[in-house]
């Protein structure tokens, strides 16, 4: 089971918390043209990253905060947590 | 009765306790202390099973979690329990215990003939056997094969013990009691840190034990006894027994299984029967110590074969002889060390060591102990079918290929060491690297990659002094990181004997012209032929070679076995054992109870129970309740001797001529607050948010992004900023979530604040004609007229003193309100309603009645919004807007959500207007058509219509749009129904919708 340090609360087990999948996906603005392909790559073409990865978590049975995690999804190692509006360096 | 095998005295048992247990029906005794292996050996029970495939006649092979033989069924307390290992089940006063694997009875076994058919059951005979024809599969082959297979069996009752979870964090947690364990915690305990110890047996000490040592001025037994009392006298030290730590995961995450009960004849009050630990700890210091590896050899699997240090075990620890004109095998000192115990305790052994001339201290003491040693000598078969006879021996080259002249010497038990295998399963669980170790031909661990450290004979160091040495500091070093307490501890001296190198040697070759089964994985029947067929036959990685032998599966896991079948491979290949690897050690260790890993999370544990502030006020007036996600709703309130079908009927009437009350407190409830909740309402929902004015509720429907609806409900404008939104009761936390998502991560600009107040409201939606005239009772100084209260409004009132929320919205499609209060006065709110409500004669109704209401009204709950329709599909389109833009409305463009023929939601009434329509029937044209037949559409919810006593159906359908009038069949082929339907609207009841507004 991860131990994923919420930067809200702490070091935290997976289990109270629910995946959000990638981080980096950013949504079209509203009202903005938008191509087919455009709006495919957001809603559905994900890659299957193997090493480093930025993702969505959100600590459910916690603070209710989304947050980022940069986790290796071939050893599970967590490098770092971001705030949901951090800068991811 | 007499233990004819026990020694006088010695033994670590309390001989003042006598306990007496069954056996296969007969009645034996044993002491506190025992296990049931010690104590059936101490009885000369050799003979305790039939192994797997061949159902040879199986005994003892170990003395711990390592034997592969002695499963056995066992029985406690009405209870029963299959694959425990004889070796680990403590004894307690009525023991019951059966063998496994046998019929009619272990003495005469049936299935022994297998044994004689052996030549037709090698490696693959099942794969290559039961191929063919494929019709067989089910009804005879697997029934013979389940019949043949497993040990034991479990039981089909509900199991009455209790099992425990807990959560813990530590500073360190030491894996083993041995001495590198004892010397880590001790030496951490002392810095301050929080350590954890955990002992898979009974006793603590591991191999201090058995082993003829000092340490300081003491026996290693006794120091090890002294550094526990002390550690459990600190009070950040957890010492626990029984106690296995079966699997390392990520993050320094630590699973343990503590057998609380097991060793009891019943588990006492309020103690569970077992408890797994979660240990989530900093370090972890890993001394799991080693198992003795067996010598390969002709029939080394009849009874009296045993490794040497399980039969000094016995001896040492439980007081018991395993024979009485032992013979040791081996090819290191440790076989030397069982020789001297048995000379100590007056019993001859002989010594049969492969190496030609080795010399050290241990050996020396055996030799002026007057054992007879033979060098240069080996086992080549065991005689005997039931119970070790005899052995056939011979002297063997330096080179270990050719036997001299067979010898035959009377023996009544085998003593085999093969040298040792560090017990690396948690190490490697870890995602450390192991390497291979030349001097010991056994895998230790290597890189760490979590905070783990391994010691002892664990990582391959036999000697205690090092071991010693390399644990305080470990323990003294890994504590002080994080303490930062130095308590320097000074490292007591040590006295062992040296020992000398032992001798890469493990497989024994067959003598000429003799085709001995020659045993490698004993659990599992794997013998040295079955790896070479299946080296013949191309398989090459060892993972594939395990899987088709089945070498190493068993419930021991090849802990006696993986090696020497490493070795075996590695030398057909030609290659070095690193070369060949091994395969993967995956939790858990050793096998834990199902009911251990479910805790207590059976039955109505196993999801929390919600219950509304009104549910005392429903179980006293009969209803009948039904889980609704997590909570309990009532189905119906049962009248008399009404079923369901009656009393939904009846309930359902009553609010379409009447008026009635339903319990809607699980409906999801979201408070939305801020400048720009109405912009985030705009974005969220389909339809147009912006111009809701204050006092009014709107119904909207929104998607998730890749269009398909996500939940529906009404939303009220509280005051200016402050908003009230419902959701399904299914969907209340992921619709939250889903704000929270885009408040926090999409949109942070929006000034908005979401938070669930599902718990804080209870609420009653009050239906039918008679409505008003109630609420007007309830609420006399409110204006609830048409004007004053009109369809969708909402306004504050005072409910006999306390506040209220009245809406006037409706899901039954009748003239209908909804009135919320405080959760703590829902009760007092319900109790009113149906006080005042007894002149209009409302009836409670429940969710059958709730679901008939909607249904023959058309309007879509769970069962159409099922992730797989978006808004057209259900009748929903006109509430989507086309002028701004929202979550998902991109996805409505592809073009398979605007094809023409679209799916539809559509009525369903049966041409008889008698037989129901099961849930979930296809709709297909023709019910003659060969199958698969086309399928346009599924029925996705039934009632009786109350208003015209006929069935009705919703359906989605293909094309339903024009598919009005048209005859189709309702296929179920589940309960066998096909069912001519005509498809009407799915607005049966008051289609205009005039009822709502009245």
């Amino acid at each position: 089971m991860l131990y994923i340090n919420c930067p809200h609360c702490g070091m935290r087990s997976q289990n109270e918390f629910s995946y959000g999948g990638d981080a980096s996906v950013k949504r079209p603005e509203l009202n903005k043209e938008v191509s087919d392909q455009e709006w495919d790559n957001f809603v559905y073409n994900r890659k299957s990253l193997r090493g480093k990865h930025l993702e969505l978590w959100q600590h459910i049975s916690g603070c209710r905060q989304w947050i980022k995690v940069e986790r290796d999804t071939a050893t599970h190692e967590i490098f770092r947590t971001y705030k949901a509006d951090e800068e991811v360096a | 009765m007499t233990q004819p095998f026990r020694i006088e005295n010695g033994g670590l048992i309390n001989r003042d306790k006598k306990l007496s247990f069954k056996f296969n029906g007969k009645t034996y005794f044993g002491y506190e202390g025992d296990t049931l292996a010690s104590a059936l050996l101490a009885n000369g029970v050799h003979l305790v099973g039939r192994s797997f495939k061949y159902h040879r006649p199986r005994g003892f092979f170990g003395a711990g979690v390592d034997e592969p033989y002695a499963v056995v069924q066992l029985y406690r307390n009405g209870e029963t329990e299959p694959n425990i290992k004889a070796t680990e089940q403590e004894l307690f006063e009525g023991l019951e215990a059966k063998s496994v694997n046998c019929w009619p009875s272990v003495n005469f076994d049936i299935g022994a003939i297998n044994n004689f058919l052996k030549i037709f059951l090698p490696a693959g005979f099942y794969y290559k056997t039961f191929m063919w024809p494929k019709s067989f599969w089910y009804r005879i082959y697997e029934p013979f094969i389940r019949k043949a297979a497993g040990l034991g069996v479990a039981s089909t009752k509900h199991d009455k013990e209790r099992y425990e979870h807990k959560y813990e964090y530590c500073d360190l947690l030491i894996a083993g009691s041995g001495p590198s364990g004892l010397a880590g915690a001790y030496a951490a305990a002392k810095n301050g840190a929080k350590v954890i110890l955990a002992e898979d047996k009974p006793r603590f000490g591991g191999s201090l034990l058995t082993s003829d040592v000092n340490i300081g001025n003491q026996s290693g037994k006794d120091w090890s006894e002294g550094i526990i009392a002390e550690l459990k006298t600190m009070p950040n030290v957890v010492v626990k027994n029984r106690s296995q730590i079966f699997g390392y995961y990520d993050h320094n995450m630590l699973v343990m299984s503590e057998k609380v009960s097991d060793h009891l004849p019943s588990t006492k009050k309020y103690h569970p029967n077992k408890r797994l630990w979660y240990i989530r700890a900093k370090e972890v210091l890993i001394s799991s110590g080693s198992i003795e590896r067996p010598i390969v050899f002709g029939n080394n699997d009849t009874p009296g074969v045993m490794l040497s240090s399980a039969a000094k075990e016995y001896l040492k620890v439980y007081g018991v002889l395993v024979g009485r004109k032992p013979l040791v095998f081996t090819n290191n000192d440790s076989g030397y060390e069982t020789a001297i115990e048995f000379k100590k305790h007056g019993v001859d052994p002989v010594v049969l060591d492969s190496r030609k001339n080795p010399e050290s201290e241990i050996i020396d003491e055996a030799k002026n102990l007057g054992i007879n040693i033979k060098n240069s000598y080996v086992v080549v078969a065991a005689q005997g079918y039931k119970k070790v006879k005899s052995a056939d021996i011979a002297s063997i080259s330096e080179d270990k290929k050719h036997l001299g002249k067979i010898e035959n010497i009377q023996c009544d038990c085998i003593c085999v060491s093969g040298f040792w295998t560090p017990t690396i399963h948690l190490a490697s669980q870890s995602g450390n690297k192991t390497k291979f170790k030349e001097e010991i031909d056994a895998f230790v661990p290597g890189q760490s990659k979590q905070n783990e450290i391994t010691l002892g004979a664990a990582n391959g160091v036999f000697s205690l002094d090092e071991t010693l040495k390399t644990s305080f500091t470990a323990g003294s070093e890994l504590s002080k990181k994080i303490t930062e307490n130095d308590n320097n501890i000074a490292i007591p001296n040590v006295v062992e004997k040296k020992s000398s190198q032992h001798d890469k040697f493990w497989c024994v070759p067959l003598p000429k012209g003799k085709n001995y089964k020659r045993f490698l994985d004993f659990q599992n029947d794997v013998a040295v032929s079955d790896v070479e067929i299946a080296l013949r036959e191309g398989y090459r990685s060892i993972e594939h070679v395990k899987r088709y032998t089945t070498l190493g599966m068993a419930t021991d896991q090849g802990k006696t076995s993986n090696l020497n079948g490493l070795q075996l491979v590695s030398e057909i290949e030609n290659k070095v054992v690193p070369a060949v690897g091994h395969t993967t050690f995956r939790p858990p260790y050793t096998p834990v109870s199902i009911g251990a890993i479910v805790g207590r999370e059976v039955g109505k544990h196993s999801k929390p129970t919600r219950k509304s502030p009104m549910h005392s006020w429903h179980d006293k007036n009969n209803a009948v309740f039904v889980d609704a996600g997590v909570w309990l709703r009532p189905r119906y309130y049962k009248r008399g001797n009404e079923n369901l079908f009656e009393a939904s009927k009846r309930e359902a009437k009553n609010v379409r001529i009447n008026v009635g009350v339903c319990d809607v407190t699980t409906l999801g409830k979201i408070d939305i607050k801020g400048p720009d909740a109405a912009e985030l309402l705009n974005r969220v929902y389909t339809n147009a948010w912006l111009k809701l004015p204050v006092g009014k509720a709107r119904y909207g429907v929104m998607l998730r992004e890749d269009g398909i609806v996500m939940d529906d409900g009404t939303t009220t404008r509280i005051s200016e900023n402050h908003y009230h939104m419902t959701t399904t009761t299914a969907q209340a936390a992921n619709v939250l979530s889903h704000l929270e998502y885009y408040l926090q991560l999409v949109w942070p600009e929006l000034n908005v604040n979401v938070v669930s107040t599902t718990e804080q409201w209870a609420g009653a939606a009050i239906a039918g004609p008679k409505s008003r005239d109630l609420l007007q009772k309830l609420f006399p100084n409110s204006d609830v007229s048409n004007e004053g209260l009109p369809f969708m409004g909402y306004i504050e009132g005072d409910l006999f003193g306390v506040k209220a929320r009245i809406f006037r919205i409706s899901f039954s499609g009748e003239l209908a309100y909804e009135v919320n209060v405080e959760s703590d006065y829902g009760n007092f709110m319900w109790e009113r309603i149906i006080e005042v409500g007894e002149e209009f004669k409302i009836q409670p109704y429940g969710t059958e009645a709730l679901s008939t209401l909607r249904i023959e009204m058309g309007h879509v709950a769970g069962s159409e919004l099922d992730g797989r329709t978006i808004p057209f599909d259900n009748a929903l389109e006109g509430l989507v807007s086309k002028k701004k833009d929202f979550i998902g409305k991109r996805s409505l463009q592809r073009s398979a959500f605007l094809a023409e023929d679209r799916q539809r939601i559509v009525g369903v009434v049966p041409l008889d207007k008698q037989t129901s329509i099961p849930e979930g029937s296809h709709l297909v044209k023709d019910d003659k058509a060969p199958l698969p037949n086309p399928k346009l559409g599924h029925i996705s919810a039934s009632c009786w219509s109350v208003e015209y006593d006929n069935p009705f159906s919703l359906a989605i359908l293909k094309d339903g749009k024009n598919m009005i009038g048209q005859k189709l069949f309702a296929m179920s082929p589940l309960k066998n129904k096909v069912i001519p339907v005509e498809i009407v609207s799915s607005h049966y009841v008051d289609p205009k919708g005039e009822r709502v507004r009245s």
